[in-house]
């Protein structure tokens, strides 16, 4: 195939790529760029453990192709947290115990991210539960996860009102 | 951080600074949420080329033709791996020295005997190339028709069944206790296939270096992944080095190394490079087993008074046509209620499917739900409360072999679960309860049991003159902590507090930790971490009480404690010295100790251990649709000495939902005509997401138990899964009236 050239810009930093045009976002991240923290849980958009934030927004990476996405800004999770310094959402997901083997945290994290800017969820569980629905948890800390996002928000929310005044 | 010697004749239970029952946060936490925790399919050692598996698509019958050609002209492909160029094995994979040996399909031939079986293995420098190449092969079939459902082959009676038990086991006359029933009941419910679906897919990278093998691939069992690769490749078990630090889920479809990971060995081998090899998604269900599906059939028997004078639990179950694993699901009825009289039996057919497996709570699972609606139905018969009948036919003895429980607070798992759920208010009858928006609303009563299982496990802990402490046993972690628990359990071990020790596990070069599985892990690698701390701890004050300048000399061993990372006197707390005062003075950087883990055979002969559980659950149910919702759940467990609660309230909860998930979404479906898993994909193979998981409490019971083991450990990984899902479908009976006989529990069941 003959590769096409794109720029993205991942966590901040420019790459300028030359991708096969069947290469999808997920597998240019994994296995191009040794960003592994994004996951491939079944590929076909079904799991959501590869979701990452392209221009703010959350998306399969595994049902993108990257040159579709030429341009864009995308998130991953190892863009998340400053250094050693957590995310809320990071902490709040050790917090409450919002994750067992830690597979499709990546995902749900970068999903909670989106759901969070949406702002449509607000401190209502059951919309919460309904807007992560699309990432699986089979060790179903999905509980826990509940719990950390409805914090997370908190400490947000927090530190915005502290950022305005 | 204490540890008191002579610890294997006292229960080292909490003491005051103890890392151990404290609800730690998981030690792995960060790595996980900031994505720098490396499974398997994260490395990438250089040169390395990515394998993937074709696979056929007929469940049964012999591959007559592959475009091999097609496949390698494919640019970017570097080679198709076929049973004519599959680089020779020491060991044919069809070969069972032992029940544990699982037959694996490494292209030996051209036969398939399941569908998804790997029929060429296609290795090229891109993922993408390599997927095409194996879609360019164009495979042709000779085809057989397949075998699919429990009555599509003729059934026999399984020499063993589980991990070897005998497939028909009595108690008493269950014909005579039925007969003198004044009530009777007989009901069968059939389960389905199910398959783990972990969310990590298995993978594996492996390179060979001349005859050195290293391998990252997950594992829940690192020594016995090790030991079958060795025999296959005829190379000595330590020059294989398999790193396993986090599993992306097992619940069991990682206890053995499956054969597409031995393929993706067989791959590195023939092209002389790294390989990645990761199964797709849809290529889980067959490869990697599966929990059979099952037909059980309950006969009970009633005095007047409500006592079981019988139980009859007879269970159908199917196994691979190549191979043996027979889902022990009437095994159930063994441990739970009393009755002078119980039979439980098997019978097994062979299916053209991928070999099962054991899958969270390997029989106890599917029995339980089955049993659980039986005794449902059998106090309904004699007009009792469910939780009532319970009670009144608790056993105060394991009814199937007479031996007294090591310990037992089921009653208070009953009690306060009850309380906390507010069960006394349930009428008797069903469908008689609606909530505010007119849904049918039920609420419904399952007990759990699981054994208290232990393996072997060793570990090494060395203490070093700088004060800390290092423990080494090849743990495994998929998700219940172990990261966390045993260095918790390491920490009191060595005297230390947690930050002091270097815990190290999950890699096959350390000490052998046993297998993540039967619930047994904490307990087995659990009590050699433990024990090894209390050997290097022996040898420290032995150094102390026997030097003249030591404050402790003239102390004995007994004479003790372990503390903070010193010792002190017991008769004299005043006099102490520190780990590294010690260890300087007797001019050592470190010493060392070892520890073993294994099951005491003694009690092990005398008592019956078990854990225990009590789940309530309500549901609500659609009157005009059907649709049903668990709105709750409320589980009690007794599991011995828990390590730590945050982790152990995790396991119940994933248990819990795991149950719900069996009674009302999990499901294979297999397509009569071709045989093939018609929904092998997570969109149509149904798991629980968020939105259907309800309100979940999770109450722990304490147990003093000093028989299972000298921390009183005795497990919580399947536990959860047991209780709960009879209770749902106890919950929507009462509901609606209907009793759910099949799962899971379809809405066209209780529309009929």
């Amino acid at each position: 195939m003959t590769s096409l050239p794109i720029t993205l810009t991942i966590n901040g930093h420019r790459h300028e790529l030359e991708v096969d045009p069947r290469v999808t976002l997920l597998d240019l991240l994994r296995e191009r760029l040794d960003l592994t923290g994004t996951k491939k849980g079944c590929d076909r958009g079904q799991c959501g453990a590869c979701t990452v934030l392209v221009d703010g927004k959350r998306i399969n990476s595994c049902l993108a192709l990257a040159v579709s996405h030429d341009g864009a800004n995308v998130l991953t999770i190892e863009g998340v947290a400053r250094g050693e310094e957590l995310h809320p959402v990071q902490a709040a997901f050790i917090a409450h115990d919002g994750f067992q083997c830690g597979f499709c945290t990546p995902g749900q994290i970068m999903s909670t991210l989106g759901l969070i800017s949406e702002g449509q969820a607000g401190d209502d569980p059951e919309r919460i539960r309904e807007g992560l629905s699309g990432n699986i948890c089979r060790c179903a800390a999905y509980g826990g996860i509940v719990e950390a996002v409805l914090e997370a928000q908190e400490q947000l929310a927090k530190s915005d009102r502290r950022t305005a005044a | 951080m204490t540890l008191e010697l002579s610890l294997n004749q006292q229960p080292a239970h909490t003491r005051q600074g103890s890392s151990i029952g404290q609800p730690l946060t998981r030690r792995d936490g960060f790595l996980k949420v900031t994505g720098a925790a490396r499974y398997a399919a994260d490395n990438h050692p250089s040169g390395m080329l990515y394998a993937v598996l074709a696979v056929s698509s007929i469940a049964r019958g012999r591959v007559a033709a592959l475009d091999v050609e097609a496949a390698k002209a494919h640019k970017g492909v570097v080679e198709v791996m076929t049973p004519r160029n599959r680089p020779a094995l020491a060991a044919d994979p069809d070969a069972k020295d032992h029940p544990f040996m699982f037959r694996l399909d490494l292209l030996q031939n051209e036969e398939v005997r399941y569908p998804n079986q790997t029929i060429a293995v296609v290795i090229a420098e891109t993922l993408e190339a390599a997927t095409e190449g194996a879609a360019l092969l164009s495979p042709r079939y000779e085809a057989l028709p397949a075998r699919v459902g429990l009555d599509d082959a003729e059934s026999f009676v399984p020499r063993g069944v589980g991990v070897g038990n005998p497939a028909v086991q009595h108690k008493g006359d269950v014909e005579a206790g039925l007969k003198s029933a004044k009530t009777r009941i007989e009901a069968t419910y059939e389960t389905p296939a199910q398959y783990h679906n972990a969310m990590e897919p298995h993978a594996i990278v492996a390179a060979w270096d001349g005859d050195k093998l290293s391998i990252d691939t997950p594992s829940q069992g690192l020594a016995m992944a090790q030991g079958r690769i060795s025999g296959l490749f005829g190379i000595a078990p330590q020059n294989i080095h398999i790193r396993s630090p986090f599993l992306g889920g097992g619940f069991g479809s990682k206890g053995m190394i499956s054969g597409p990971q031995v393929l993706g060995v067989l791959a590195a081998r023939l092209v002389g490079r790294p390989v990645k090899l990761v199964l797709r998604r849809e290529q889980m269900y067959g490869p990697v087993g599966h929990r059979a599906p099952t037909r059980q059939t309950l006969r009970m028997g009633m005095d007047g008074e409500g006592r079981l004078t019988a139980i009859h639990h007879h269970a159908k179950t199917a196994s691979s046509t190549f191979d043996d694993f027979f889902e022990p699901a009437a095994d159930a009825s063994h441990t739970l209620y009393a009755s002078p009289a119980i039979t439980t039996s098997h019978e097994a057919v062979r299916l053209d499917t991928g070999t099962p497996l054991f899958m969270r709570a390997p029989g106890e699972a599917t029995g339980s739900i089955a049993l659980e609606s039986a005794i449902d139905e059998a106090a309904h018969a004699c007009g009792m409360d469910p939780l009532e009948f319970r009670l009144r036919n608790y056993a105060e003895v394991e009814p199937m072999t007479g031996k007294p429980f090591s310990s037992k607070a089921l009653r208070e798992c009953y009690s306060q679960a009850a309380k906390a759920f507010g069960w006394a208010s349930r009428p008797l009858q069903p469908r008689l309860m609606r909530d505010a928006d007119g849904f049918l609303t039920g609420w419904g009563v399952g007990t759990a049991t699981f054994p208290a299982i232990m393996f072997q496990a060793e570990a090494r802990a060395v203490l070093k003159a700088d004060g800390s402490g290092l423990m080494e046993t090849g743990a495994q972690d998929m998700g219940q902590g172990a990261w966390t628990a045993f260095a918790q359990i390491a920490a009191d071990g060595l005297g230390l507090d947690i930050d002091q020790v270097d815990f190290r596990a999950g890699s096959s070069d350390l000490p052998n930790a046993g297998i993540a599985g039967g619930s047994g892990h904490t307990a087995t690698a659990g009590m050699a971490i433990h024990n090894a701390g209390a050997a290097v701890i022996a040898r420290l004050a032995d150094l102390a009480t026997g030097n003249e300048a030591s404050p402790l000399f003239g102390a004995d061993n007994e004479g003790v404690v372990a503390r903070g990372g010193r010792l002190y006197r017991r008769d004299d707390e005043n006099r102490s010295e520190s780990y590294a005062e010690i260890l300087t003075r007797a001019g050592l950087t470190e010493i060392e100790g070892h520890g073993k883990g294994a099951p005491d055979a003694a009690s092990q002969e005398t008592y019956a251990k078990h854990a225990h559980g009590a789940v309530f659950a309500e549901v609500k149910v659609d009157p005009d649709f059907g649709q049903i919702r668990v709105t709750r759940l409320v589980g009690a467990f007794a599991a011995g000495r828990v390590i730590n609660p945050r982790l152990v309230r995790s396991q119940y909860y994933g248990g819990m939902i795991w149950g719900v998930s069996f009674a009302l979404h999990e499901e294979a479906i297999t397509d009569r005509r071709s045989g093939r898993i018609q929904n092998a994909n997570l969109a149509e193979y149904h798991v629980p997401v968020n939105a259907d998981v309800p309100s979940v409490e999770a109450i722990l019971i304490h147990e003093d138990d000093p028989y299972v083991n000298a921390l009183g450990i005795k497990g919580v990984g399947e536990i959860g899964i047991i209780g709960t899902a009879g209770a749902v479908a106890n919950a929507v009976w009462h509901a609606t009236g209907v009793r759910p006989r099949r799962f899971p529990i379809r809405i066209e069941d209780l529309l009929g």
